[in-house]
């Protein structure tokens, strides 16, 4: 990868860390509501995967979608008045944190019922593939979600009629609040492809280069050959699995969090660019401060942006 | 085997009736003859007595509640009986407000609530309250028609359409008086308020009135009243009997004013029963002293009291003020000096009655106190002209100048 | 006018939207090789290929799923549920993404998708294969419903359904796909939210839809020979709803009686009635009555199964209760 490209990855990085520590700090505030799940510690899989994917590929998440949104090249300033509640947000307030939206970048949620892109994100793949185009699709959830029937079906369907869909499983070691051991019969998720006949992968999540690695594999084997794979990217959140959740709890304790924060995907990227010298101190200030310029103007654009007309109840249930 | 108990004919101009108070409750033991509810007519309030044994088993009209004579109020049979079939049968108005009409085919006879056909629109009557279809208030209301004047023959009483369609329309409403400072109070129509209504437009429209008044000489009738009461402290004589008693014997005389018009023929009464208009609280009733003419003015004394305080407790029985011959209305009481009745139909007239006042009179070219009291016949000329009516006036006014003639 | 059956109506329909439209395809179980469990799909395979007639696992969830993400990038897909019954295993899909992605997404993504299939108690079939789930889809904001009654309607009717972007359910009756009817030679379209009035009358308004149209024109019959003359409104569509056809007979009759075969309790007809209460309210001279199944889980006896079902003794009863008569 060039150094270009490299660099390109760490300002994504960054930019996700730092617009979401301001999102804490205006849920804080209240100017954001409602359920709201920080991406922080799980940046490397996100920018990762979609470094391996082109423009007019589609992208589909669960929740924990702010990190996608924007690596997938959504506007921070539509994202954050979406979280506003603003109508200049990405889907005019009317989604929120759970189902930000930029068709236009190939970003299709934002899906708040665990599970429930996956078979849309199966039928998009179909959909290109019916369609003889060459686009891939990639499908993000958490380790949760494999257990439920949607997954399974929808892998079998891939696998049976060969669509261009990866399903990436971000195992974030938990579901909410249940360790993996507790949900899971199998410790290693990937294992699941095999009842479908489908290509897998486990992969350091912590490591966006890894990540890309396996993920341009998978993408490769998608757009060649029309084959689905199943990846399992091991990651950790920093922060609780909601705003409401502290960061340790009674599921998991402070002295883990703390080793698992020495892995952290953002300062790991980082050294590596420092020690093969693609970067140096000031470049890295100098990126610091045009993040927390984007950030901040994102902030005030949210902030400026006006609140939806109430005439927009009833916009957009129908097409007209 | 079950039967119904039906709201029965308590006065002769009666069509529907009220049940006022249920004084057995649905389970209870109720023998022939016993007194099992309270139903007020448009005369007054009756009893309702049981013509059979057996338990109470269902009470349809809930108090409060209208229903047609004939209508079903109850159903009395043995315990654990299915009444079901008395329940089904019959006309739609006795059917009762209930959720769970029988409506389904026999083919489902154990599914105990039909909700798939459920009728959410049954208005309760307990409350009192109108029921009537949304159309028919409507209606009503473009038409200037009052509910409260019309029974309605939809499910549980409601007015329907073709209630409103068979009611005449009403007059176009009188200009509204501006009152400052209250109120217009809207006061529900009784059911004695409405007959009263009713029968007395039908006369005024039907029957075409002419009026005779008369003044007579009341100082010997004066007399004979003191002097009565006097000699006996057993009942206290009034003017009004010293009338009652005169216009019997009158009537004797007659008969053309003791009669009736009827579709093709006029019928003259064979019996003189005098109905005596009394007022009680929010209207009045005419309780009849029949033979008047054949009763000693002792008699029609005692017997209009007792009719006048039975009348005011509302517990004249149907044959006590239902099918009198003649009416008497006095308003002498209240200092009226003259007035014009409207009559009683289907009689043929009616005498109104003023006070007996001390007023300067000319005897013997002098002017001196005498007591003196003007009568109005109201005639339906149908029956009674003029001079008819004017040669009974003169038959009256002869009996009371001299008044010793009625005791005879 | 051709007769012919309301399963040929509605393969007619798909043939040729299909032919019209390449985004339009058609995915279920056994719609293909098997020809469809209902025959709906004869003869679709061999025509259009099984790129396009898409024979899938037992996997409702998935496949509407499925149907619903090629929607969302331009597809138009026809996703069969067998039955309605199985529809309940793909609830998620069409509730929280088919009906709530274009509005989610602040109008950046349409779903031009349809399902459809059998519905209905069909004969002792038991109560998991007898259902009637219009009112659960009827809830939904961002749903069209649609139920035809007759084959003439099936087919424009689901023309309609297949070219509009909205998600449509459509429900068929498993009883009336043997019904014969006559249907226009050429080209036609019976647009969505208009009803028919499939009888005209006077006396009284009786509104159904789907299979219990013919129960309510069977009832009118009954009552035309003891001189009651009732209307028989279709309103085909059963969200949005063509109130003010319902609205124009009420006025007419000022009775109305609501047939549904579903259940009684927050039903569709619930919500009709309601909106003839709420407008036109001075026009009723009766209460609504509603004639619907009875409330329970469909027995399989096929004594009991007749007694829970609307039949046109309960619906002539019903319009002479509202008759006062």
């Amino acid at each position: 990868m060039k150094k270009e490209k490299l660099l390109e990855l760490y300002r994504m990085m960054l930019l996700i860390r730092r617009f979401e520590e301001r999102t804490a700090q205006m849920y804080g505030l209240q100017k954001i509501g409602g359920f709201c799940h920080l991406y922080i510690g799980q940046e490397a899989v996100a920018v990762g995967t979609v470094a391996a994917l082109r423009d007019d590929d589609y992208f589909i998440a669960a929740y924990r979608d702010h990190g996608h949104i924007l690596a997938k090249g959504g506007d921070p300033k539509a994202v954050m008045a979406e979280l506003f509640g603003k109508a200049g947000g990405v889907s005019k307030g009317k989604g929120g944190s759970m189902h930000l939206f930029d068709v236009a970048k190939g970003f299709y949620g934002g899906h708040g019922i665990v599970a429930g892109q996956i078979p849309v994100a199966t039928g998009m793949a179909f959909a290109a593939k019916y369609r003889g185009e060459d686009r891939v699709t990639v499908c993000s959830m958490g380790e949760g979600t494999v257990h439920q029937g949607a997954f399974h079906e929808s892998l079998n369907l891939a696998s049976l009629w060969k669509l261009p869909v990866i399903y990436l499983i971000e195992n974030n070691r938990y579901g909410m609040g249940t360790p993996l051991e507790r949900a899971s019969a199998v410790w290693d998720l990937s294992q699941k492809a095999c009842s479908y006949d489908m290509a897998r992968a486990t992969v350091d999540g912590m490591d966006v280069l890894k990540v890309h690695e396996v993920m341009a594999e998978a993408v490769e084997r998608a757009r060649k050959l029309s084959e689905p794979s199943l990846i399992e990217a091991r990651t950790y959140r920093f922060r609780g699995h909601s705003m409401s959740d502290p960061v340790h709890s009674h599921y998991r304790t402070k002295d883990e969090v703390e080793e698992q924060k020495t892995h952290d995907p953002l300062l790991k990227f980082q050294s590596y660019l420092l020690e093969k010298k693609y970067i140096n101190e000031d470049q890295i200030k100098a990126y610091e401060d045009e993040i927390k310029t984007i950030v901040k103007e994102s902030v005030d654009f949210a902030e400026n942006s006006p609140e939806p007309a109430l005439e927009a109840i009833y916009e957009d249930v129908y097409v007209e | 085997m079950a039967i119904k108990i039906s709201m029965p004919k308590l006065s002769d101009t009666m069509t529907e009736g009220h049940l006022v108070k249920w004084l057995k409750k649905e389970g209870d033991r109720v023998e022939a003859s016993e007194i099992i509810a309270e139903a007020e007519s448009d005369k007054a309030t009756m009893e309702l007595e049981a013509f059979d044994s057996g338990v109470l088993l269902k009470i349809i009209v809930p108090e409060g509640g209208k229903v047609p004579v004939g209508g079903t109020l109850a159903i009395i049979g043995e315990k654990g009986e299915d009444i079901t079939p008395l329940l089904k049968s019959g006309p739609v108005m006795e059917t009762p407000p209930s959720a769970d009409s029988p409506l389904l085919p026999d083919s489902l006879p154990s599914v105990p609530k039909a909700e798939a056909i459920s009728d959410d629109g049954l208005i309760t009557s307990g409350t009192g309250r109108i029921k009537a279809s949304p159309l028919a208030r409507k209606l009503a209301a473009e038409r200037g028609i009052d509910l409260r004047r019309i029974s309605g023959s939809g499910t549980g009483g409601r007015i329907i359409v073709r209630d409103i369609n068979a009611a005449p329309a009403a007059a176009p409403a009188a200009p509204r008086q501006v009152v400052v400072g209250r109120e217009d109070q809207n006061l529900p129509l009784s059911t004695m308020r409405i007959a009263i209504a009713k029968r007395l437009t039908e006369s005024k429209n039907t029957a075409p009135h002419f009026y005779l008044t008369m003044d007579i000489d009341m100082d010997q009738a004066v007399a004979l009243r003191t002097n009565l009461n006097t000699l006996q402290s057993e009942v206290k004589i009034s003017y009004n009997d010293l009338i009652v008693k005169a216009t019997a014997q009158a009537l004797i005389r007659h008969p053309m004013v003791n009669a009736s018009f009827q579709e093709q023929s006029i019928v003259q009464r064979g019996r003189v029963d005098i109905g005596v208009a009394v007022a009680i609280e929010d209207g009045l009733i005419t309780p009849i002293v029949r033979q008047a003419d054949r009763k000693s003015l002792l008699e029609i004394s005692q017997e209009v009291r007792a009719l006048a305080e039975k009348a005011r407790t509302r517990k004249l029985l149907p044959d006590e003020y239902t099918g009198s011959t003649f009416t008497i209305s006095n308003l002498g009481m209240y200092d009226i000096t003259h007035f014009t009745a409207i009559i009683n139909p289907p009689e043929a007239a009616i005498l109104a009655v003023g006070s007996v006042r001390r007023i300067p009179v000319v005897r013997e070219n002098q002017v001196v106190p005498g007591w003196r009291m003007q009568v109005t016949l109201s005639c339906d000329h149908r029956v009674v002209d003029g001079a008819a009516g004017a040669l009974f006036l003169q038959e009256l006014k002869r009996l009371l100048e001299n008044p010793v003639a009625i005791l005879l | 006018m051709a007769e012919i059956t309301f399963r040929e109506a509605l393969n007619q329909a798909m043939a040729e939207e299909m032919e019209r439209d390449a985004n339009v395809f058609l995915m279920g179980e056994e719609v293909g090789y098997y020809q469809g469990a209902y025959k709906v799909s004869q003869g679709l395979l061999e025509r259009f290929g099984p790129k396009r007639v898409i024979d899938t696992p037992i996997a409702e969830l998935g496949f509407a799923g499925l149907g619903i993400g090629a929607a969302q990038v331009g597809l138009r897909p026809i996703i069969e549920f067998m039955t309605w019954n199985f529809s309940i295993l793909a609830m998620d899909q069409i509730v929280n993404n088919a009906a709530k992605l274009r509005y989610m997404s602040g109008g950046a993504l349409k779903i031009p998708v349809v399902f459809r299939g059998a519905s209905g108690a069909a004969h002792q079939l038991g109560a998991q294969h007898s259902q009637s789930l219009e009112a659960w889809y009827c809830n939904v904001p961002g749903l069209i419903v649609m139920a035809p009654s007759t084959p003439k309607d099936a087919k424009g009717m689901l023309k309609s359904a297949i070219r509009d972007d909205n998600p449509v359910i459509f429900i068929e009756s498993e009883v009336a796909y043997g019904y014969k009817g006559e249907v226009p030679e050429g080209e036609y379209l019976v647009p969505i939210g208009v009803g028919d009035v499939k009888r005209t009358g006077k006396d009284v308004t009786i509104i159904a839809w789907s299979k219990m149209i013919h129960v309510a024109l069977e009832a009118a019959n009954m009552l035309a020979q003891e001189g009651i003359e009732a209307e028989v409104i279709d309103p085909r569509t059963l969200r949005p709803l063509d109130e003010q056809l319902l609205l124009t007979s009420i006025e007419k009759t000022n009775r109305c009686v609501i047939v549904e075969e579903g259940w009684p309790y927050a039903g569709v007809g619930a919500e009709i009635s309601h909106r003839i209460y709420q407008n036109a309210f001075d026009h009723l001279d009766a209460p609504i009555l509603r004639v619907t199944s009875e409330d329970v889980p469909m027995p399989y006896a096929k004594n009991l199964e007749q007694a829970v079902i609307p039949s046109a003794p309960k619906v002539a009863a019903a319009a002479k209760k509202v008759l006062y008569i």
